[in-house]
């Protein structure tokens, strides 16, 4: 790997931007250790929603006074922070949705269920989250198409050599794949899954909701055709999230939920549609949570994405190293150089629910369950892992305080 | 000038109360009908050529008074002058025409005839549609 110079991150200086920091349990902080299931708030992004909410609210789009304008900058300017965060072409290609969840759904349903019939192949991968896998499967049956998942390896990667056989069980029109895998943290070869996926006639969906808040994301490199991002992963709110999709495919597509807001003109005997984004952005939407995403943006952008990755790249390094030392630890996933801050493990008999809550009462959160990956913990043979994530307000001396505590576990239970 | 007289100019208004080009041509080339989502504004536009070029434009609507001055201006401004031209016009050469301080939702209700227009004369010369006309589906029940 190439060495270059990189601004580096400053996390003692950076936690002082979070209040949760504040409450002291026995004399310490919380080491929170869950970011990938969702990130803590800056102040700077809830001091902007409050101010949002007491001096520019109202609803968007229609009125004409100016507490409505100022809404309405408000609104379309997140919108254009998000095009400018992935690299959109255009900001009339992002559709504000509920989650990265309901982006992926809104594919599923509203590209799936009208072009996928008998003979199509669905692919989706072992190492989905259930947000990118469960539609895809529900669609693929609803429709009679098929569908087919990309194994890993035992290191958690995928294994592409699988894709010819795939590609000879029928015709595939959809490869869906998460960018960084939220169980494991693997950083899975989009770029490569793309090109494929194109040479088979085939839409690329990228599930990024795990990846935008550690990398810097690029719709246009990366040669995908929608891709999926949650604002409360990358220190925004929850309630919103974006899809970024092609406009042709964007235009094609029937609309995904109706109501207010998607349409041009509607009378008893018809109806017709409002122009993107807006097609896809029925009833109210979450205003001031989508602009809180878009404070978060600048929040990231400010700090570099490149320096976040850095930072977790470091503590992973540091994690792993760390975590490899103890031979009743079964680490899962690639080396550190291939993920993302994610470290999945398992104690040797104890289940995870129970390291999970011995290491809270040494103030560490760590998530323990199947992460909404349950196909890949039969594949890893496992019900459930222990998961420590790291984001850009974690430090050295958490995993510190997570391996004492680990210690402990082992003392008591193990 | 107050608020009023500044979006409101008298020439905004002489094109409200007395539009140009109202009703719709006998025998167009092209009609479209299109409606500003916002505000449900309407505009149907007609238009007949001469070869390549605008001979005559009328319209008939409903809305507000920037919604229909503006596209009584813009019969105006489009009358001898080249199909693909118009089609291609950047909606600045209206707003400069119109005047006045637009916010974003009043600015569409300004270029509501302007993206109708194209509509027309894409389906009667095949000129390229702008981005935010180019959504054909819609639902209609039998």
């Amino acid at each position: 790997m190439a060495v270059t110079a990189r601004p580096k991150l400053d996390a003692q200086r950076l936690r002082a931007d979070f209040a949760y920091l504040e409450e002291l349990v026995n004399g310490k902080s919380v080491a929170f250790l869950d970011s990938a299931a969702s990130t803590q708030k800056p102040r700077q992004v809830l001091d902007a929603m409050r101010e949002f909410y007491e001096h520019s609210y109202a609803n968007v789009h229609r009125g004409v006074y100016r507490l409505a304008e100022r809404a309405t900058e408000g609104y379309e300017g997140a919108r254009e922070k998000v095009r400018a965060f992935v690299n959109a072409p255009a900001a009339r290609e992002v559709v504000f949705t509920r989650s990265a969840t309901e982006a992926l759904n809104l594919v599923a349903y509203a590209w799936g269920l009208d072009n996928l019939g008998p003979g199509d192949v669905v692919v989706i991968t072992e190492l989905e989250h259930h947000s990118n896998f469960v539609p895809w499967q529900f669609v693929a049956n609803r429709t009679g198409a098929s569908f087919k998942h990309i194994p890993i390896d035992d290191q958690g990667e995928l294994q592409l050599d699988a894709l010819d056989e795939i590609a000879a069980s029928g015709h595939v029109k959809v490869v869906a794949n998460n960018l960084v895998s939220n169980s494991l943290g693997t950083i899975n070869p989009v770029e490569k899954l793309s090109a494929w996926a194109h040479e088979q006639g085939a839409i690329m969906v990228v599930d990024a909701a795990q990846a935008a808040p550690h990398r810097e994301i690029d719709v246009q490199a990366l040669g995908c055709d929608f891709l999926a991002i949650s604002s409360h992963k990358l220190c925004g709110p929850s309630g919103a999230g974006a899809l970024w999709g092609r406009p042709e495919l964007l235009e094609q597509m029937s609309p995904f939920n109706l109501g207010g807001e998607m349409i041009r003109s509607v009378a008893l005997d018809r109806t017709s549609w409002n122009e993107l984004p807006y097609k896809f952005e029925a009833g109210t939407p979450a205003i001031a949570e989508a602009y809180g995403f878009g404070v978060a943006i600048d929040y990231l952008s400010e700090i570099g994405l490149d320096a976040i990755e850095a930072h977790e790249h470091e503590l992973t390094r540091y994690a792993l190293g760390k975590l490899s030392e103890l031979e009743w630890i079964r680490l899962f996933g690639p080396p550190a150089e291939r993920r993302a801050g994610i470290v999945s493990f398992d104690v040797e008999g104890v289940h995870p629910h129970d390291v999970a809550q011995i290491l809270d009462w040494e103030g560490v959160a760590v998530r323990a369950g199947h992460h909404c990956t349950q196909p890949l913990m039969a594949r890893l043979g496992v019900t459930a892992t222990t998961r420590a994530s790291f984001y850009l307000y974690t430090i050295p001396e958490e995993i510190d305080r997570l391996v004492d505590g680990l210690h402990k576990v082992k003392k008591n239970l193990g | 000038m107050s608020e009023f007289d500044q979006l409101y100019r008298e020439v905004i208004l002489d094109h409200y109360k007395n539009p140009r080009g109202h009703g719709l041509l006998d025998a167009p080339d092209g009609v479209a009908e299109g409606q500003n989502p916002l505000c449900g504004d309407e505009v149907t536009v007609s238009v007949r050529f001469d070869g390549d070029l605008i001979a005559d434009v009328g319209f008939e609507g409903r809305g507000c008074a920037i919604s229909q001055a503006a596209t009584s201006m813009l019969t105006e401004i489009v009358v001898g002058r080249n199909a693909d031209e118009i089609a291609r016009m950047p909606k600045e050469e209206l707003l400069e025409e119109i005047g006045i301080p637009l916010s974003p939702v009043r600015l569409k209700c300004a270029i509501l005839g302007l993206g109708v227009l194209k509509v027309a004369l894409h389906k009667s010369k095949g000129t390229p549609l702008p981005d935010e006309w180019t959504q054909g589906d819609d639902l209609t029940i039998a």
